[in-house]
């Protein structure tokens, strides 16, 4: 297949696949929108595979929509860093899609839940995709509108209140977003990102593209819930159902951190010292105040909610030192994190369906009646906290060797200290929900049997994650090359560029 | 709501809006108009002749379900972009021929996708709405809940 069907297809499949679920939701049987789902998701997957091959085999690959040249047009342009995005979204999204097979009621699936996850699919990939500024503001709008939706279906009274503090902080970051690209518009006159590159360069008001920068890191921040930005993700990513909050967590903050490195390694790099000097106190205060704030909780989604904050603060982290090592980091943690966050909240999904709770103080003996979900649990738990030989321990470990390196000792301290306190938090859930019997007795645990089907549906996609990060904790050096090429690329940015821009000078 | 003057006065008003839609869906062809503003303006006119007539009356004249013509319209968008990438040219190219002395493309079929994604979505979500107020009003759910 051509680089241009390559590119344009992992956004237009899940809307085509959007309209299809729909349209079968409709015609009655409510088993073919799943079936359509996890179709269109799998097939995501196999296309975004092979656009990440061609990106690794040949470089950056780009396509003008519409045929109208850039920086006039809208540029679809995918470097390494994109297609591993577009890949682990399309991985973790085939993966959600599986496990709502058995979390998605009737009443939501016929309010047309899967048209809308697929959607959002599309928005997040289409923002990974994009080499446009205001198209980058396009998609995040179909993710807010598909996100929302997904938030509040089937309306209980707690998912109103949660959705309803989401759209609102999540509209204020719009509208920082709008006013930034207003503004960069105004003084450079295009808004490609390649373009802006060149451009900017040209452009002598240091002061002014400073205080855009420091716009777009607002805008950006509040997206990626990054201190002091972070309050609307614990408010509102414990109420919608299970599938939501898995796939929310393994994305939505993901692609505000996305726009971040790719803003800050491609357009915003005249005054490194103080943007990415105002991005390390920022790291190091969201992974301080996240992992603090999820020792307060005693549930299990809110815990697991505040330590994407921590762990976001990792990846900007990396961002912040701004070596070609951190950067690395900063991609390898990415893909791991995505991959090990979604696991971490179908698994407590699937304890909630065992053991009848999300509460910590009341459930417990998950591990007496299910050994094997305690080993399931354990994988992502222990790899989020960084304990080798699993995939977070080398996101870590290269994050600090970078810190190390330039000797940026606090943070380093920091990044240590915030890794002990996430084991801490594991071994409350593990004690809490697998070790200590449950209150209701050993009866109670299992008490509503799950079907064979519900069963593979909920457990398959969790092993298929387990086993991703145990593949890359084990054999993690294809990875490090990967992230080491994107982060070449990131950091000179000239292949990108050049293939956006075409014959332009 | 529904007094004499609404209901005369919307069925005349839903006609002309209607009517007015689709000229602005063909004049977005070379000026400004297009789908969008189209299909904002097609789903007014239904909304009030529905003020004047009753959502049910609407959503019989409609014949269609709201969510199910937003769903056809993406259908009709993605097939204008997907045409494009078939004929070996970038995703959403134009695509032209002439039919009876006339320029026709495939950018027309995009321009009518969005009109019936607009027309859809904001009907799904007004009717709704008018729905919900009128069970309100009719003290069929308590307005705090």
């Amino acid at each position: 297949m051509s680089a241009a069907w390559l590119l344009f297809l992992p956004i237009a499949l899940p809307f085509a696949g959007a309209v299809l679920a729909f349209i079968a939701g409709r015609a009655g049987d409510r088993r073919a929108p799943q079936w359509v789902n996890v179709g269109t998701t799998a097939l995501m997957t196999l296309v975004s595979l092979l656009l990440l091959s061609a990106v690794w085999r040949d470089g950056p690959q780009a396509i003008q929509m519409g045929g109208w040249a850039a920086p006039f047009g809208i540029t679809l342009v995918a470097d390494i860093l994109g297609a591993v995005m577009v890949v682990i979204t399309a991985l973790s999204g085939l993966a959600v899609a599986v496990y709502a097979m058995a979390d998605i009621d009737e009443g939501r699936a016929k309010l047309g839940w899967h048209a809308l996850y697929l959607v959002l699919l599309a928005g997040v990939t289409g923002a990974f995709l994009t080499g446009d500024l205001f198209n980058l503001y396009v998609w995040f709008e179909v993710m807010l509108i598909a996100s929302f939706c997904l938030l509040v279906l089937g309306g209980d009274k707690a998912q109103l209140d949660g959705g309803l503090r989401y759209v609102a902080l999540n509209l204020v970051a719009t509208v920082m977003f709008l006013m930034a690209i207003g503004l960069l518009y105004g003084l450079t006159g295009t808004l490609n990102m390649a373009d802006l590159h060149v451009t900017l360069k040209t452009v002598d008001a240091p002061g002014l593209v400073t205080t855009i920068a420091v716009l777009f890191l607002g805008a950006f921040g509040i997206k990626s819930a990054v201190f002091p930005l972070f309050f609307w993700l614990p408010a509102s990513y414990h109420v919608p159902p299970v599938a939501v909050s898995a796939i929310f967590a393994a994305l939505l903050t993901k692609v505000g951190v996305y726009a971040l490195i790719r803003l800050f390694t491609l357009v915003f790099t005249a005054d490194v010292d103080y943007t990415h000097g105002i991005l390390l106190v920022i790291a190091g205060a969201t992974m301080v105040t996240g992992v603090l704030g999820a020792a307060a909780q005693n549930q299990v989604r809110k815990i697991l909610s505040f330590h994407i904050i921590s762990q976001i603060g990792y990846m900007v982290m990396g961002l912040a030192l701004y070596t070609p090592l951190a950067l690395l980091g900063a991609v390898f943690y990415l893909v791991h994190h995505i991959i090990v966050k979604a696991n971490l909240f179908l698994v407590g999904g699937v304890a909630k369906r065992i053991t009848g709770s999300f509460e910590l103080d009341r459930i417990g003996g998950l591990y007496k009646a299910k050994p094997w979900l305690a080993v399931l649990f354990l994988i992502p738990a222990l790899s989020l906290a960084g304990i080798p030989p699993l995939s977070g321990f080398w996101a870590k470990l290269v994050l600090i060797e970078a810190s190390l390196e330039v000797e940026a000792w606090v943070i380093a301290g920091v990044a240590l200290v915030v890794g002990l306190l996430t084991v801490f938090s594991m071994s409350k859930i593990w004690l809490e929900a697998f070790w200590k019997p449950h209150p209701d007795g050993d009866a109670a645990v299992g008490a509503v049997a799950l079907t064979r089907g519900e069963t593979v549906a909920l457990v398959a996609p969790i092993v298929l994650l387990a086993s991703i990060t145990v593949i890359i904790g084990l054999a993690p050096q294809p990875f490090l090359d990967l992230a080491a090429r994107s982060a070449q690329e990131l950091l000179a940015p000239e292949a990108y560029v050049r293939v956006v821009l075409g014959g332009l000078p | 709501m529904s007094t004499l003057i609404l209901r005369t006065m919307g069925r005349l008003l839903a006609a002309v809006l209607i009517l007015f839609s689709l000229y602005m869906l063909l004049r977005g062809h070379n000026d400004p108009g297009g789908g969008f503003i189209g299909g904002l303006i097609c789903a007014l006119g239904i909304v009030i002749g529905s003020l004047g007539e009753g959502s049910r009356r609407a959503r019989r004249a409609l014949r269609i379900a709201p969510r199910l013509i937003a769903a056809a319209g993406l259908a009709v968008a993605l097939i204008a972009g997907f045409s494009a990438a078939l004929a070996g040219k970038p995703f959403l190219t134009g695509l032209w021929m002439t039919v009876g002395g006339s320029h026709v493309g495939t950018p027309i079929l995009f321009d009518v996708g969005v009109y019936l994604v607009v027309i859809g979505a904001t009907l799904a979500l007004l009717l709704a709405l008018e729905e919900d107020a009128g069970r309100v009003n009719a003290g069929e759910v308590e307005e705090e809940e």
